[in-house]
């Protein structure tokens, strides 16, 4: 019987032939993410070599990053002790993969990861964070884990207890139409399947529309399938795999690209038209509430955020930029931008994005997480509407549970900015 | 025997159970203080010592889903509740089995806040509807961390193990 994508990526890190769907094994891990949450790692990893007589030592630092983007810069003492705190450790460790807080290096953990080419196909990576998933948009099998799970792994180097999960095949076809992308596909998806139907289970794309995607969209696509409850969403690596790491993460090393085989038996196959996608929207609270942009149309907007793991490289400050250059932003809505990275920031700022989006009366944050999990900037007042290009819209996810946030699309959000609503881009937000 | 103390639906996120606001806490003794935050009448109860060890929360389907904070897992363990639900989201499972807090499969669960339940065997009994649930078994391997005492003592052995 034939094998799906990751039933490969396990067998290959298990050193067997073959797994089969529901085995439970302990594949050897080969890229540990955490960010400030890596504070709380240290403190279970010490916990594990309590009273052992045996010192502390990750198995391997070269295969453990550490990037900081929840809270940056430090927005208290608290914050800024941790992160004091997993500095020293990486030095102490000898763990080079560490992103300070610094406008070269630094940037969002699921941007920093393909950028500077740690994550490769056939990888197994772990992170502490959901949406580790996003790094199956390179052909690796990449979950999120919870900080115990980390400390584990940074003692043992291999995961215990993964049970292979079975795959659910989706394939998209057709042309995506102008001011529809890759986050309308995959909120259509979400509505699909609803926020649990995927749960233990990865989402395998295939298609036409999935072979034209850049990277970029691909990363949109993994982001968001743990949305949906998966364990991993994956893109088996092509050609335009090779010319990411290549050209923009500078990656020389052989690239190892594997292939589902034919005969691979999945959960269920979806297919979709992308060609009759129209702009959609998660309404509040679920990620799963998913209308067309059209059918929520003309509610007022009091705050708009672009940026994120999900949404802030350099295509989406472009998208944005060309629908907000030379114009305002409407009064009495206000608009946050904070890229994925410092390159992008740089990068953007080069093209004249930032300055577009400046002049039309956006904030530029500096990157990081920002506003998406409501702990550091941007946070809502009391009835607020935000409108976001962010993952997750549950009650009080930007640090107010007495307001409502709605996910979409930068081409959505800049749109929505000009009118001061919730805005279709395809009318008038040209 | 305990009582049921929260009745939730489903899609309960890791933000309603720990809210990210206060995610630079991290210890899991110092997290029980804002379980439930924003449900603030719960939380109340919880700090105010009404909500004796052993009680239950009963959830519906994909409890705990959405971010990885094994926070939202250790800040329940603090009371020792037990949650039942009629399913769990994958990561928020893995951290409760990680860090001993106890956790049912039931996807047939009814019960109301008030109820009096009792785990015996392979079901839940609701004491005061005098039904019985099945309760869905965690697989094997699952089961060997949580006879070790949890993820730490049972990395301890396997590293001792390999160093052994
Ligand atoms: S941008 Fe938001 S979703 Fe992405 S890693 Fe940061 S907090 Fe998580």
């Amino acid at each position: 019987m034939g094998m799906t994508y990751v039933q490969k990526v396990i067998a290959a890190a298990c050193n067997r032939p073959t797994v089969a769907i529901g085995d439970v094994v302990e594949p050897e891990v080969h890229l540990a993410m955490s960010h400030e949450n890596g504070a709380l790692v240290m403190n279970q990893f010490s916990e594990i070599y309590k009273d052992t007589g045996l010192e502390a030592r990750v198995w391997n630092p070269d295969r453990i990053a550490i990037i900081l983007d929840h809270r940056v810069p430090a927005e208290s003492s608290k914050t800024a002790t941790n992160q004091k705190k997993l500095r020293e450790f990486c030095g102490k460790q000898g763990i080079a993969r560490f992103h300070d807080i610094r406008g070269d290096e630094g940037g969002i953990c699921h941007q920093i990861l393909p950028e500077y080419g740690y994550v490769r196909p056939g990888m197994v990576v772990v992170g502490t964070d959901s949406h580790t998933t996003s790094h199956g948009a390179l052909g690796a099998f990449a979950f999120g884990i919870g900080a115990t799970e980390m400390a584990s792994v940074w003692t043992l180097g291999h995961i215990l207890n993964v049970e292979v999960p079975g795959t659910i095949r989706v394939n998209v076809n057709g042309k995506l139409s102008p001011f529809v992308g890759p986050k309308d596909l995959i909120l259509y998806l979400i509505g699909q399947l609803t926020a649990e139907g995927a749960n233990f289970k990865v989402l395998e794309f295939h298609g036409d529309t999935i072979r034209s995607m850049s990277t970029s969209g691909r990363l949109v696509l993994c982001n968001m399938s743990v949305e949906a409850g998966a364990t991993s969403g994956i893109v088996p690596p092509d050609t335009e795999t090779q010319r990411y790491l290549r050209e923009e993460a500078g990656v020389k090393d052989e690239l190892q690209l594997m292939t589902p085989d034919v005969d691979a038996v999945y959960e269920k196959t979806l297919e979709i038209n992308a060609a009759r996608l129209d702009p959609q929207i998660a309404c509040p609270h679920t990620v799963d509430n998913i209308k067309t942009v059209k059918e929520v149309a003309n509610i007022k907007v009091d705050q708009i955020v672009i940026g994120s793991c999900t949404n802030g490289r350099l295509d989406d400050l472009a998208a944005a930029a060309q629908i907000l250059k030379g114009k305002k932003i409407a009064r009495g809505t206000r608009m946050l931008i904070f890229p994925a990275s410092w390159r992008i920031y740089r990068e953007a700022l080069q093209r004249g994005y930032l300055s577009a989006l400046a002049e039309a009366g956006a904030v530029i944050c500096n990157p990081g997480c920002g506003p998406c999990l409501g702990v550091h900037q941007g946070a809502l007042g009391d009835k607020e509407v935000a409108l976001a290009t962010t993952n997750r819209n549950f009650k009080g996810r930007m640090g107010n549970p007495n307001s409502e946030v709605y996910l979409c699309s930068p081409e959505v959000a800049a749109a929505s900015a000009l009118t001061g609503t919730i805005s279709d881009p395809r009318e008038g937000g040209r | 025997m305990g009582k049921v103390v929260l009745k939730v639906a489903d899609d309960i996120s890791t933000d309603i159970i720990y809210p990210g606001r206060f995610m630079a806490t991290v210890l899991p003794t110092e997290t029980p203080q804002f379980a439930f935050a924003d449900h603030t009448d719960f939380n109340n109860k919880l700090k105010n010592n009404q909500v004796p060890k052993g009680s239950y929360i009963v959830a519906g389907q994909n409890f705990g889903c959405g971010s990885s904070r094994e926070q939202a897992a250790s800040c329940l363990k603090g009371w020792e509740l037990t949650v039942i639900a009629k399913h769990f989201s994958r990561i928020f499972l893995q951290n409760s089995i990680n860090l001993g807090l106890a956790t049912v499969i039931c996807p047939d669960i009814l019960a109301d806040e008030g109820d009096e339940i009792e785990i015996a065997g392979e079901v839940v009994r609701n004491v005061t509807k005098g039904k019985e649930f099945k309760i869905t078994p965690l697989p094997k391997a699952r089961q060997a961390i949580i006879d070790a005492g949890g993820l730490i003592p049972y990395t301890r052995q396997r590293l001792l193990m390999n160093k052994a």
